[in-house]
């Protein structure tokens, strides 16, 4: 089993673009302190920064839960806000609902969730329409080690 | 090629980091979209983005980037060029189009990431 060590959690403010990334941010300056190596922690701030996107752009609002073990970076993006009705079109590369607001912004070019995938040892999204949408990602630390 | 070469070459303005130039740039991401950037961005390399906004630095920063290039002449805000200063990012902008930052970046050596 692997022991936990650390988790924290996040509170993601729906469209407030003012803040968007300042979580993500965070998290890097926690890992660095932390003495985990650049190329882990560089895949689990994509992961974080690219769902904290996802919230601010799509929630209401939402939470997102960092989980350090002996083993691993688990993160757990939860989020009240629209659903994704069609998670298999969500995850394929250039698909995309995203708004003029947006794309303004720099996102919604639907590389966001493969992004995420990507950079993910385990990778898992569960959506209800209406409801919200919840992502868990782990990031292995002596996978690329 | 160091920073302050492409600096000469691209007769940039130092919008931040004026003392951090002699970094390495060993590649190059060029685009407006942030997911991109992240996608193929690497240490040691050279972002290039016509987008100014706060995103545009935070993404330099979770990507990893050794600097950040406005095209077109588009100057970033001031809270923007002070988050940049913050994070310890060197910031430049020319007047020169994408296009043709990357030709001459390119007819140079400099190659992107694929």
């Amino acid at each position: 089993m692997a022991v936990e060590l650390l988790r924290e959690s996040y509170e993601i403010q729906g469209k407030n673009y003012d803040k968007a990334g300042e979580v993500s941010g965070e998290i890097k300056v926690l890992l660095r302190d932390l003495g985990i190596d650049a190329v882990n922690m560089r895949r689990v701030v994509i992961v974080a920064y690219e769902g904290e996107m996802n919230v601010v752009m799509y929630a209401h609002r939402g939470t997102l839960t960092l989980v350090l073990t002996d083993r691993d970076i688990n993160l757990e993006i939860a989020d009240e806000g629209p659903g994704i009705p069609d998670i298999g079109l969500a995850l394929q590369e250039g698909y995309s609902t995203a708004s003029d607001e947006m794309r303004e912004m720099g996102f919604g070019f639907g590389m966001g969730l493969p992004n995420m995938k990507k950079n993910s040892d385990e990778f898992r999204i569960e959506s209800e329409v209406g409801k919200g949408t919840f992502v868990f990602a782990k990031i292995r630390l002596n996978a690329n080690a | 090629m160091k920073l302050h070469e492409i600096r000469d070459l691209l007769q940039c303005e130092v919008l931040a980091g004026e003392d951090n130039l002699s970094v390495d740039i060993h590649q190059v991401v060029a685009s407006d979209g942030m997911s991109e950037i992240l996608a193929f961005a690497k240490s040691k390399e050279l972002m290039i983005t016509g987008l100014t906004n706060i995103q545009s630095i935070r993404t330099a920063d979770i990507a990893g980037v050794s600097a950040v290039l406005y095209c077109r002449g588009k100057r970033p805000e001031k809270k923007v060029i002070d988050f940049a200063k913050e994070k310890r990012i060197p910031v430049l902008v020319t007047k020169m189009v994408m296009f043709d930052i990357c030709g001459v970046l390119y007819n140079r050596g400099l190659k992107g990431v694929s």
